[in-house]
């Protein structure tokens, strides 16, 4: 390889080569980094070649993807070497190994600033090309006149102006602000008049920067941009050079046409004609050819066109043109412009009223949906997706459904969404559109979002001549031995409430419905199961005459779950028990689910979101927040759908302040004002799992509550206010002082006495190892809490609800957080309406381990007298583990290399809370902290791992616990990782949450405190019952 | 914009990579093990695009070594398919039908010539004969340069033998 020059680099890439493994290959490039280690140690004895020779080498194991942690300086100072060649490498090098923002590039600064201004065109070269591909802020703000005159310099040869145009590109798109464009209109249209097509290029692509921030600014060049394009087209004047076989510069072409997108329309009548006319041109002219190189060029240039033509809304044929080629297109068999053509073509659709034209070509675009290429699928499913309305929607949805089964698993989400949007959308008839989703939900359960069969619900419920459809649909499809789980859920939902409509049809009586239901009850999830419990009570009262047998059933079944550990399952079962002895009584209290309000539908709300952020996500908000934080991990994208449903609600909360469970409990409530109030329970009830929103756990315990303890009969209460009324607490609990002090200082308490329902230490221990719940309430707010955590990063959504009468007055909510870790919160609203809810995102990045958590301060005014309360949020360090799948033989692999203190400290723990193993084992898994079963031949000991993200980095941890059979309030606690603070917090953590016991037995200050409070303040409270 | 340009051999080897955009090397590996792993998968005869979070990845396969540059979802992909291409033309032109061996040991070379096409990940030069000059250019300057070392370190040995 004479070309390399480099014998010692040539070697050792033939080294490498050779390498038979991965091991081999690490070893010898190990190896090779030690070598160069030592040898930059001694930078004095080293000549300029082995200099050079180093740096690529060192760039050459960075590209194979090794870790190189040294040898920037030693690259950075061959930057300020005298000579071309070793300045090259220092730049070359540089500039692939470091980002924008590396700290280390500031040091340069001066020394690239000085080639950029000096005399030498080839330094000056290779400082441009260096700033324009890694360039930041600070070059930005120290770089951008000097080169702007490079730019602008008529002594400059070509090859330093185009670079100069690229590099300014770079520092303008990076930094907007910081670049000063004054004046630059006049500048670019002069620029424009360039001779060398190099440099136009170049100029073009900052054009194509500046004018997609201010259009306005620029519109002198929109008649440039135009001759330009007569130029190319007619291949007046383009060198030899810059024809690409046989294409005057397509790229110019492409760009000057994107130039001209960014404008809103073009009203000059001579320009607008001339413009059209080259597109005209374009059209007519490009031709499939053989040569795959020209045809691609020739297409990029036409495609450019069309979007072109799409921008300016042109006449009516040259449309209608465009239309005819995408038609064309679609139909080929290369599958470049086929994509391209599916692309263009749901393009089209958004700008012009295409849909009967395009709808010629529906076969193909089926057809499309079955390609062996994934990306081809994509498009057509956008475009059918696009182009559905009322005529097509039967044939669609049918192709789209048989699509599911075959689908590739990462789009199926997306497709089950779409499908039921268009179902519902464009519907002929209504009993279709159950059809269409039940069949969406038994072939692809899995992938069917909960949204999408609330909706079927709220549609049925809704539309009183579907109802017995509906039911006789759900009764056969339960009928069926195996069933997808979200089909239970609704077809019990559908039945529990219609199924008295089919009472006369054979095989529909109510005890064969019962018979069916009862059926699934045993195999299905908690959630289910509670709406299966209430189906059975409600066809129960549904059987008139009363039937003996069918009421002995239904008892036993709700026997059955009188003691389910599940509190929802169970205190459905207790009371549906005690009203289904109530015979006829019941009639009041089961009555049907009224009408839902009419609104949107959630689905097309979400499919909305899900449009709009999927780019977003990924490019510019990936860029951004790349900026911002280091921390991020790219992959950790959320899939299109799947985790956006989260965001979705929020956002459809924030919106009208209410989310959306509150709104719908309430919207009930209102609607039915009179009736008893254990029927706006068990409504309550339903409805708060049919929307499965986040805190419903919360709502659900807190109903539990009230409805023992209330006396049943009642009149009028939603369940908003047994928030309200949550007053006895379930565990009186708490140890007092020393962890209230803690958590919570009240100040100014004394005249309104406005304390904590319960102890806000026992809210934080419930929130360590939960991720929703409650953090805190008193008699006027309550504040919840629900997170999601994934490796370094965390969202928390705050929920303020105000449960008092009158506005909350002067809200303020700030995070604090401590050094370890990074929060970002939005602004908590100076006023809450009453009765009101308010969500509060606050994103959290971890970067490093403490025990110290963010704090909430918040504060808020009764009646002039403030309340100040700090919660400390459960940022713990546990939100920031994930368990690790450790094998055997890794474990101890692992364990045996981190020696001693400080990687593995081992304390001896008393006073633990006695448990058995297995709750242990529970509590562990809550922390997230992976129990590795059978890996420790005692059985009193349990070991396990979990990984700590912090940062980019992921450390992982290993758990070690010993305990003692005869006495269970002692254990032996090891903890073991890479880094000694991270086994240390753990290890306290660990402690933490072992030694802190609950004092159950003993009355606590907190309790009556709260209870005095109540008592003060139970008028209030009595009013925000009436919600 | 062009975010980033890998070169991948058809075994997942890496044989050049830039990147436009601020990536840290854990996201670098990270999105070369991903998107390696999705492209080398493709069948040869489906379209040269592929999308992937938001963004367009436009590759081609030359023998042995895919090309791959990442767009913007709104960028014109058949552009972007030709500007691999004319890198490729270049290279081969430098190297007279270059073949991965050539890029493995040369990858040096590789990468300022890549400088020489791409700067912020737009097109900078499409003429290949300019592009030729440029690189020739640059050669001569380091040849020289290694000349002049070579004679200055002659001179040292000569004078202190």
């Amino acid at each position: 390889m004479a070309l390399s020059g480099m014998r010692g680099l040539s070697v050792f890439i033939s080294d490498v080569r050779n390498c038979q493994n991965k091991e081999q290959e690490r070893v010898r490039v190990d190896k090779e980094l030690a070598n160069i280690r030592t040898r930059f140690k001694n930078e004095r004895g080293l000549s300029v070649y082995e200099k050079k020779k180093y740096v690529w080498k060192i760039l050459y194991i960075y590209m194979l993807g090794y870790d190189v942690d040294f040898g920037h300086m030693e690259t950075m100072a061959l930057i300020s070497a005298p000579k071309y060649a070793e300045k090259q490498v220092g730049y070359i090098v540089t500039s692939c190994l470091l980002n924008e923002n590396h700290n280390f590039l500031q040091l340069v600064i001066n020394t690239v600033r000085n080639d950029i201004v000096g005399r030498n065109e080839t330094f000056r070269c290779l400082a441009l090309t260096m700033v324009g591909n890694i360039g930041g802020r600070e070059f930005s703000e120290s770089l951008a006149p000097d080169v702007q005159k490079l730019l602008m310099s008529s002594s400059c040869r070509p090859i330093v102006r185009k670079k100069a145009a690229l590099c300014m590109l770079r520092l303008y798109r990076k930094n907007p602000d910081v670049v000063n464009t004054d004046g630059w209109p006049e500048c670019m249209a002069h620029l424009l008049n360039e001779r060398d097509l190099g440099v136009l290029i170049a100029v073009m692509s900052l054009l194509v920067a500046l004018v997609a921030n201010t259009p306005e600014a620029y519109w002198n060049c929109v008649p440039k941009c135009v001759q330009i394009l007569e130029r190319l087209t007619r291949g007046q004047d383009v060198p030899q050079d810059y024809t690409y076989y046989g294409i005057p510069s397509p790229w110019l072409q492409v760009k000057t046409m994107r130039v001209l997108q960014y404008f809103p329309s073009i009203e000059d009548p001579s320009i607008r004609k001339s413009l059209l006319n080259v597109l005209q041109t374009i059209l007519l002219r490009t031709d499939v050819v053989k040569n795959i190189n020209k045809n691609n060029a020739s297409h990029a240039v036409l495609f450019e066109a069309l979007s072109l033509v799409m921008h300016l809304d042109a006449e009516k044929d040259l449309m209608s043109q465009c239309i005819v080629l995408l038609g064309k297109f679609v139909c080929v068999r290369e599958p470049n412009i086929r994509y391209l053509g599916l692309e263009n073509m749901t393009r089209m659709l958004l700008v012009a009223d295409v849909v009967d034209t395009i709808r010629k070509y529906q076969a193909q675009i089926i057809a499309s949906l079955k390609d062996p290429d994934n990306s081809i699928r994509r498009r057509s499913l956008d475009l059918l997706y696009a182009m559905c309305d009322v005529s097509n929607a039967k044939n669609i949805v049918e192709e789209l459904l048989q699509y599911l089964t075959t689908a590739d698993f990462g789009i199926r989400e997306e497709l089950a969404l779409k499908a039921a949007i268009l179902s519902e959308k464009f519907a002929p008839d209504l009993s279709w559109y159950v059809d269409a989703v039940l069949r969406l939900i038994d072939k692809a359960g899995d992938f069917v979002s909960d949204d999408i069969w609330y909706r079927v619900v709220q549609v049925v419920t809704n539309n009183d001549d579907l109802q017995a459809y509906a039911a006789e649909k759900a009764r056969n499809y339960l009928d069926k031995p195996a069933v997808h789980e979200t089909m239970v859920k609704v077809s019990g939902y559908l039945l529990g409430e219609y199924s008295h409509l089919l009472a006369r049809r054979p095989g529909c009586s109510s005890k064969e419905i019962f018979h069916i239901i009862k059926e699934k009850i045993s195999a299905v999830t908690t959630v289910t199961k509670a709406i299966l419990l209430s189906a059975c009570v409600k066809v129960l009262m549904h059987c008139q005459p009363p039937n003996q047998e069918l009421f002995e059933q239904a008892t036993a079944t709700f026997r059955r779950y009188e003691n389910s550990v599940d509190a929802e399952v169970q205190q459905r079962a207790v009371e549906f028990l005690a009203l289904s002895r109530n015979g006829l009584a019941m009639v009041d209290i089961m009555a049907e689910m009224p009408k839902f309000p009419e609104r949107q539908s959630a689905l097309l709300k979400k499919a909305v979101d899900t449009d709009g952020d999927a780019p977003e996500v990924s490019a510019t908000k990936l860029r951004l927040q790349q900026q911002n934080s280091m921390a991020l991990v790219v992959a950790d994208r959320r899939p299109p759908n799947g985790d956006l449903h989260l965001l979705s609600v929020t956002e459809a909360g924030a919106s009208n302040q209410y989310p959306k469970h509150a709104a719908v409990a309430e919207s009930q409530a209102s609607e039915v004002p009179h009736s008893s109030q254990s029927q706006v329970h068990s409504n309550g009830a339903t409805q708060q799992h049919a929307s499965g929103t986040p805190h419903g756990d919360l709502l659900g315990d807190l109903i539990g509550t009230l409805a023992i303890d209330a006396p049943p009969a009642e009149p009028t209460t939603g369940p908003s206010d047994s928030q309200a009324l949550e007053a006895p607490p379930k565990s009186p609990a708490i140890s007092a002082a020393s962890a209230d002090s803690l958590a919570l200082v009240v100040l100014d308490a004394a005249p309104t006495q406005v304390q904590p329902l319960k102890s806000v230490s026992e809210w934080f221990r419930e929130l360590s190892v939960k991720d929703s719940g409650v953090l805190y309430e008193d008699p006027y707010v309550q504040i919840g809490l629900k997170a999601e955590w994934r490796n370094a990063q965390g969202r928390m959504v705050l929920f303020f609800g105000n449960k008092f009468t009158a506005p909350l007055r002067n809200v303020r909510g700030s995070v604090l957080s401590p050094p370890h870790i990074r929060t970002r919160s939005a602004v908590v609203p100076e006023t809450i309406p009453p009765r009101a809810q308010v969500q509060v995102p606050v994103d959290v990045a971890c970067i490093g381990a403490s025990r110290e958590t963010a704090v909430l301060d918040f504060s808020y005014n009764v009646e002039y007298t403030p309340v100040k309360v700090q919660l400390k949020l459960p940022t713990l360090l546990n939100k920031f583990l994930q368990i690790a799948p450790v094998s055997a033989n890794e474990f101890v692999a692992w364990w045996r290399a981190l020696g001693g203190p400080p990687s593995k400290i081992q304390e001896v723990v008393r006073g633990v809370r006695p448990m058995p193993l297995t709750d242990m084992a529970d509590l562990f898994i809550r922390l997230h902290v992976g129990v590795l079963p059978g890996l420790d031949p005692n059985v009193n000991n349990i070991v396990a791992a979990t990984t700590f993200y912090s940062g980019t980095a992921a450390t992982l941890c290993l758990v070690r616990v010993e305990t003692d059979p005869l006495d269970r309030t002692q254990m032996r606690l090891t903890v073991a990782s890479e880094v000694p603070n991270t086994t240390y917090e753990l290890k306290e953590l660990m402690k933490e949450q072992l030694v802190d016991i609950p004092s159950l037995a003993q009355p606590s200050r907190t309790s009556a405190s709260s209870l005095a409070a109540m008592g003060l303040t139970a008028p209030a409270a009595a009013l925000a019952g009436l919600i | 914009m062009i975010h980033f340009v890998l070169l991948i051999s058809r075994q997942g080897k890496v044989r050049l990579t830039k990147w436009y955009s601020p990536y840290t090397q854990k996201e670098r590996t990270k999105v070369i093990r991903e998107l390696s792993g999705m492209i080398l998968s493709r069948g040869p005869k489906l379209c040269n695009f592929l999308e992937w979070r938001g963004l367009k990845v436009v590759y081609k396969r030359y023998a042995s070594l895919y090309f791959c540059m990442c767009v913007d979802a709104d960028d014109n992909e058949l552009e972007t398919l030709e500007i691999i291409h004319h890198f490729v033309e270049i290279l081969d032109r430098y190297f007279g039908n270059v073949c991965e061996l050539d890029l493995i040991f040369n990858f040096h070379k590789a990468y300022y010539i890549l400088d020489e096409v791409l700067i912020a990940g737009e097109l900078q030069e499409t003429s290949k004969k300019s592009v030729a000059r440029v690189i020739a250019a640059q050669d001569t300057l380091i040849e020289h340069a290694k000349e002049q070392s070579n004679s200055l370190s002659n001179i040292i040995a000569q004078a202190t033998k």
